[in-house]
């Protein structure tokens, strides 16, 4: 599991790859947290595009960077998730409280 | 039913085995020739299982957990994970979306995940002696395809 970023103009987009499930998932919210912290935001974007696997600790993972950036004002949305984390974030109900955009289904 | 084929692991409940688990299941599983989405939904499903051991019946400690999965007619793909731990006091309750005792780290979806990506779950539990959950999946065949 790794996170780059890149930012523009109050745009932090954090871009997964590898695989995120609980064995990671501590260390990837603590490094958020720190990235967020850092930049502070307008927009915060989870780029799953390199991201090949996601269980249920990615829900948990996006649904406290929705909740990081309410409470400072801010957006966050999900984008590019390939097939399998589109199904996780699909059965979870997610898209009810945060955009999912750029969906590859296939 | 007997099983045409199986695998049966045992490993400590280090949530670095999770990893693991899920990959040996997917390799198992593809003698099926599944799909993609079948084979990630295996995955998905085991890694949901395996975590619950890793957080919920061994919250403080490391046990053994047992993960066995048996191939039947028809291409049915049963999988069992298997603890000794804590144990639920209740399951109805466990298996509604978004309950959790596991803190700000969990979603609480494992048990709707697992529900939703396998064609059958059961979750057989006694508070203090350990947690048995049986998924079914059963892979389409596509003889003649292709």
């Amino acid at each position: 599991m790794e996170i780059t970023t890149s930012y523009a103009s109050g745009r932090l987009t954090l871009h997964l790859s590898g695989e995120l499930d609980h064995h990671g998932a501590k260390g990837a919210m603590e490094r958020i947290n720190g990235l967020l912290e850092k930049y502070m935001p307008r927009d915060a974007v989870l780029d799953l595009a390199g991201l090949t696997f996601m269980d249920s600790s990615g829900i948990a993972l996006i649904m406290k960077t929705r909740q990081w950036m309410h409470e400072t004002g801010g957006r966050a949305q999900v984008e590019n998730p390939a097939s399998q984390p589109l199904r996780v974030l699909d059965a979870s109900g997610i898209d009810r409280f945060i955009t999912v955009k750029g969906e590859r289904r296939t | 039913m007997k099983s045409e084929n199986y695998i049966k692991l045992e490993f400590p409940s280090r949530s670095v085995n999770e990893g693991f688990a899920r990959a040996a299941a997917a390799a198992f599983a593809a003698q099926l020739d599944p799909t993609l989405e079948e084979l990630g939904d295996i995955k998905t499903a085991v890694s949901e299982a395996v975590t619950n051991c890793a957080v919920h019946a061994y919250p403080d400690s490391l046990g053994r957990v047992m993960l066995r999965l048996r191939i039947m007619k028809g291409g049915r793909l049963e999988i069992v994970v298997k603890d000794w731990g804590r144990g639920i006091e209740d399951v109805k309750r466990a298996r509604e979306p978004l309950f959790t005792t596991g803190g700000a780290e969990r979603s609480g979806m494992g048990f709707t995940i697992m529900e939703s990506f396998t064609d059958k779950l059961r979750v057989r539990s006694s508070p203090g002696r350990g947690t048995t959950v049986t998924m079914v999946r059963t892979i389409k065949q596509r003889q003649g395809e292709g």
